[in-house]
């Protein structure tokens, strides 16, 4: 019973804890420290496409360098969001940017482009050869055949990509509470420091809960783009194909 | 420290060598332990998303989930239960969770790989269900499961330093003391080998691998 009545009261603590008002206003209110998660992920994950969807579809296109890229990107994985983003906050000329929004950018971009670079390039070599022969012998150019051909059919791997990275980037970022910015992170920072159990429990739920939407409304946008003959065989695991074919290559 | 700290200073590394060397320790133990107990719960797991399609949803779910949760936010939720400072269990819970999806993810998919022809022709050599599953099945997929495996791998070895927030951490703790003391060389210290420990970790599967299945001499059991 004891047991029972301790999680009980945790469990009220926390519910306590989330329903207080000054909790929900102000610039470290619940709201603006969404917002910027939001803000700082959403920034991070359109830089990422940028750089890794288009460095992917240039070298899935071209089929050449494709492997060395695929192969630093799994390297990459190995790297630690946290010695990157410390790195860039200890420069004071980039921690003091912003917030320090610029040092954590430019940490989870690195780590958001290997997911979106590796799958953009496999999903464009999955394209059927057959399909892009067929396209040249319709007169297509080479550009008409990435944009009306390949990209279309590569879809559904690009989005997986863009959305594994979005996942992993909304996790990260509230690492970027202990370094520099300031987000959802920030309850959970600051109650694991001051032995606070509720306040980073509470911190804990709201981010969980802020994963959980983006992967799924990343999810329904998988969905809605994957061109529609496509759909059924798309897949739409959180898990991309491309993880498992790259690391078994 | 001086306004023109050197970007990289060799001094730190051998004088502070047993320090780095037993970080370097426990993150070899956390991120093994982890590994270890992630496979044994997902190949049984897998097994059963495998056989039973109505299971396959639940299984995916649950590990899905445990994915998808942060691993901060994971230590906070699992710290009322199993204790914030220093707490081997629950930093293992955590990675240990970020283990599952990746493993059953690709066992599951080296399954269902396996070619009907193979074990058609398990079944008409007499095979019963569990000796077909053991000695056709398994092996066939394990090309799927070193892949895992080895996405796991490194997944984890990464993951491993978010623990210095909870203070364990394995080479993570080099990056959080030279965050709190402005000094790049232990963060630079703790990336370079987190990546080299993975790289070498990567090496040996490829190795292990080679040994255990012999017939894929070059990886060309993966999907692409």
């Amino acid at each position: 019973m004891d047991v029972v009545d301790h999680v009980r009261h945790f469990i009220a603590s926390v519910a306590a804890w989330l329903t207080t008002s000054s909790h929900w206003t102000g610039s470290s209110g619940i709201p603006q420290l969404v917002w910027k998660q939001v803000l700082l992920s959403g920034a991070v994950v359109v830089g990422a496409v940028l750089v890794g969807g288009g460095l992917g579809l240039v070298l899935g296109h071209t089929g050449r360098g494709g492997l060395v890229a695929v192969n630093a990107a799994n390297a990459a994985r190995a790297v630690p969001s946290l010695a990157l983003l410390t790195l860039f906050a200890i420069v004071p000329a980039i921690a003091l940017t912003a917030d320090g929004f610029l040092a954590a950018f430019l940490a989870l971009v690195i780590l958001a482009i290997p997911p979106i670079l590796t799958n953009t390039y496999v999903g464009m070599r999955e394209v059927d050869a057959d399909v892009r022969d067929a396209a040249r012998a319709m007169g297509l150019t080479g550009r008409q055949v990435l944009g009306q051909v390949e990209l279309p059919l590569a879809v559904p791997f690009i989005m997986a990509g863009i959305r594994t990275a979005a996942v992993e980037v909304v996790a990260t970022s509230t690492l970027a509470a202990y370094v520099s910015y300031t987000d959802l992170g920030t309850p959970i920072i600051s109650g694991l420091n001051t032995n606070d159990p509720v306040e980073a429990f509470a911190g804990a739920l709201l981010v969980a809960a802020l994963a959980g939407v983006v992967a799924g409304v990343l999810g329904l946008l998988q969905r809605v783009l994957t061109p529609s003959p496509l759909r059924r065989r798309a897949r739409t695991g959180l898990l991309p194909a491309g993880r498992v074919a790259t690391a078994a290559t | 420290m001086p306004a023109a700290q050197p970007f990289f200073d060799w001094g730190y590394v051998t004088g502070q060598w047993s320090q780095i060397a037993g970080d370097l320790v426990q993150h070899i133990v956390l991120s093994l332990v982890a590994v270890a107990i992630g496979t044994l719960i997902a190949v049984p797991m897998a097994l059963v998303a495998w056989r039973y399609r109505l299971l396959r949803g639940v299984v995916f779910g649950v590990a899905g989930a445990l994915y998808i949760i942060p691993s901060l936010a994971l230590f906070a939720i699992l710290g009322p239960v199993t204790g914030y400072v220093a707490s081997y269990p629950t930093a293992e819970i955590a990675l240990v969770g970020y283990t599952l999806l990746i493993l059953i993810w690709n066992t599951v998919a080296g399954l269902d790989a396996v070619p009907a022809d193979a074990r058609e022709a398990a079944v008409a050599l007499g095979y019963s269900p569990s000796a077909a599953l053991a000695r056709v099945d398994l092996p066939l997929a394990l090309p799927y499961v070193f892949a895992g495996l080895r996405v796991a791998t490194s997944t984890v070895i990464g993951l491993v330093t978010v623990t210095a927030l909870i203070g364990l951490g394995g080479l993570g703790q080099q990056i959080t003391y030279g965050f709190g003391i402005d000094y790049a060389t232990p963060i630079i210290v703790g990336l370079v080998l987190s990546v080299a420990l993975a790289a070498v970790c990567d090496l040996l599967l490829v190795g292990a691998q080679r040994l255990a299945v012999p017939w894929s001499r070059t990886g060309s059991g993966g999907a692409s």
